[in-house]
């Protein structure tokens, strides 16, 4: 049972972080129907970025100031890329077919991947030790540590952040429109563009936010981190039905539970294949996913 | 326009003639990953490798013959190690190649070498594999069964423990060659493994692996992977508060280890080529040379490509006329070869029979246990 338990609150833990990539994949699908491929990426680069700056301005001692301007870097160029790669690579072709803008998707993440080994160097970097890690208390012989609930913590609180710009500020009435009927809002004095870079930022930002914490606790990164973590969200979004908000985060936890008590369990060589099965299931019987609705409000 | 062409192949044909003919020189040619993903490994064999050449020809060369040493980058990348293995044998005309560090781009070497019967060494392609290619390619590093072999002696009779986990990468030959071996190994020597668990190269998280291991009790997990995983798995046993012993092969031993997992991986034991603890004077000489050459810490692929060198010179040295013929038949009776790394001996499937070290990490030292023989 302490088994089960500890299996559970470590899939939350990085359901949690599932559940954040998640948001951004299914916010940009909701938004412009296209799947942005180089999230992951951007997701790395949140990373890279905290790591770079932190040791550039001597942020890199455990601190939970540090810990907090981590996030905020990493969120912040998380952000300021994703605001690149769509005004760059993505708006020049928002007329052009869907395939075009997919596959330069697809390029604008191996430039990133291949790019990163070049800049960055291919081996993989030790990232400061931004928090000191403790066992906070012990819950039924299970140690609940720092580290893990500040997972939660931030990871509910972004997401708390996000539902309150999605649904309670003038700009995410805007994106909610724009996802719904992009040739009217216009006609109602939005502008598309400007709305849509919002949307990338947002995304790309949780996906800073999520990078820095994942660093945190695994102190390793490398410039083609992003590749597992963005494959697994993606189906998580897939799952939840992309284009869903709640879809997303639920669909992240799942995910993060399903692998974690599949590996435990035994299982633990068919740990990829769970999310690639569960895809190829949720395309089979239920395209839409879990909570996707062509016809429901989605950003 | 033909006839300029044919002027310039012909050119090109006398210009690598007269390279051949050269009667003071051997040519030896090697391959390393000096950039790219593997660039430690090719550095540190280049290093290794540069450094023996200079000493052996400063000391007069072999036989009164300087060797002339001509290196490819392969950039960690299987289709650039095929051309460069191609242009030292077809272009340059080498007698013998030295490479690679990794067994798998050796792999692709040694085919070439083979089938233009060049005799090929290798300093530290552990994969059984790599020497089963043909009769002309060798090594000079013991073989991965044999690590296995090693960590489960030490772990039943140095360590006196009977239960153990085995962490393998699925997709990794070298781990999953290790393990098979440790496994048949300690049971063999009165033990059990209680658990065989998986995970993939590239994966950060091991909780779920870790937290079923420590779940059945065992006495020490085996994880035969490399540096960037074992460090986090360190990392999280601790965070589990398991304390049992980890164990590994020499794929731990890199650097990066302690960078990434700082004291958690403090007291764990891996096997070993060599030990920069040894007491043998050629050994110190040597740790003390490359430090003072290249100013950084000899790693294990150094030593090993340097005494690969040492290896080739030695079995130049007997030949009557230098050919690949004849090195080859050389190199296949090297026996009480005494290198940096041990003494070693060729045995009929040429591979080198030489001792392995066991190391227990110490921050970013590596502190010499025991050591263990064939």
């Amino acid at each position: 049972m302490q088994e089960f338990f500890q299996h559970t609150l470590n899939g939350l833990s990085f359901g949690s972080i599932y559940a954040l990539v998640a948001l951004g994949y299914t916010m940009v699908y909701g938004i412009l129907t296209m799947i942005n491929f180089a999230h992951s990426e951007i997701y790395m680069m949140g990373a890279f970025a905290a790591f770079y700056l932190a040791r550039f301005a001597g942020l890199d001692t455990p601190s939970p100031l540090n810990f907090t301007m981590g996030l905020l870097i990493g969120a912040l160029f998380a952000g300021l890329i994703g605001f690149f790669v769509e005004k760059l690579a993505y708006k020049p072709l928002r007329n052009s077919p869907k395939m075009n803008v997919l596959i330069t998707a697809i390029g604008v993440s191996i430039l990133f991947q291949f790019g990163g080994q070049i800049i960055f160097g291919a081996e993989p970097k030790s990232f400061p030790n931004l928090i000191e890690d403790q066992v906070l208390f012990k819950l039924a012989d299970i140690s609940i540590r720092l580290i893990d609930l500040l997972i939660y913590f931030v990871s509910f609180v972004s997401l708390g952040i996000l539902s309150f710009i999605i649904f309670k500020t003038q700009t995410g009435r805007a994106m909610r429109a724009v996802s719904t009927r992009p040739d009217m809002t216009p006609l109602m004095g939005i502008n598309n563009n400007k709305i849509i870079s919002m949307t990338f930022i947002i995304g790309s930002a949780l996906a800073g936010i999520a990078a820095v914490l994942v660093s945190t606790k695994y102190p390793r990164i490398d410039p083609m981190m992003g590749v597992k973590i963005g494959t697994s969200s993606f189906v998580a979004a897939v799952f939840g039905g992309i284009g869903s908000l709640h879809g997303a985060v639920i669909g992240g936890f799942l995910l993060g539970l399903g692998e974690y008590y599949l590996v435990g369990y035994g299982a633990s060589t068919y740990k990829e294949a769970l999310s690639f099965l569960i895809l190829i299931g949720v395309l089979l019987y239920k395209p839409t996913g879990l909570f996707g609705n062509t016809k429901k409000e989605k950003i | 326009m033909k006839k300029i062409l044919l002027l310039l192949s012909l050119s090109l044909l006398t210009f690598s003639c007269t390279k051949k003919t050269n009667d003071n020189e051997i040519l030896i040619g090697s391959y390393s990953s000096n950039t790219g993903a593997t660039a430690t490994f090719g550095v540190f064999q280049m290093h290794g490798t540069e450094m023996a050449i200079e000493e052996i020809n400063a000391a007069g060369g072999i036989n009164g013959k300087k060797i002339r040493h001509i290196n490819y980058d392969n950039k960690s990348d299987n289709d650039e190690t095929l051309a460069v293995v191609n242009r030292l044998i077809s272009q340059d005309k080498v007698v013998a190649i030295l490479g690679e560090a990794t067994s798998g781009r050796s792999k692709i070497g040694a085919q070439v070498a083979q089938q233009n019967k060049i005799p090929m060494l290798t300093s530290s392609a552990t994969n059984q594999d790599v020497t089963k290619i043909g009769n002309y390619i060798f090594r000079a590093c013991f073989i991965d069964p044999f690590q296995g072999m090693v960590m489960a002696k030490f772990m039943s009779e140095n360590l006196k423990l009977k239960k153990a986990a085995i962490l393998r990468d699925v997709k990794n030959d070298y781990s999953v060659g290790l393990s098979d071996v440790f496994a048949e190994k300690l049971k063999a020597a009165g033990g059990e493994i209680v658990i065989d668990i998986a995970y993939q190269e590239g994966d950060i998280d091991f909780k779920s692996q870790l937290t079923a291991i420590k779940a059945k009790k065992v006495e020490a997990i085996f994880i035969p992977g490399y540096y960037n995983e074992v460090a986090l798995i360190a990392k999280q046993a601790k965070e589990l508060e398991m304390k049992m012993p980890l164990l590994g092969g020499d794929g731990w031993s890199s650097p990066k280890l302690y960078e990434i997992a700082k004291e958690a991986i403090n007291g764990n034991y891996f096997s070993n080529h060599y030990t920069t603890e040894s007491k043998d004077p050629k050994t110190i000489n040597f740790v003390k040379a490359y430090k003072a050459k290249y100013n950084e810490d000899a790693d294990v692929m150094a030593a090993l490509a340097y005494d690969a060198v040492y290896l080739m010179a030695e079995a130049i040295k007997k030949t009557k006329e230098v050919t690949s013929e004849n090195i080859r038949n050389e190199l296949a009776n090297i026996k009480n070869f005494h290198g940096v790394t041990g003494a070693m001996s060729m045995d009929e499937n040429r591979d080198a029979i030489k001792s392995a070290v066991v190391v227990q990490v110490q921050g970013a030292e590596y502190k010499f246990i025991t050591s263990v023989n064939p």
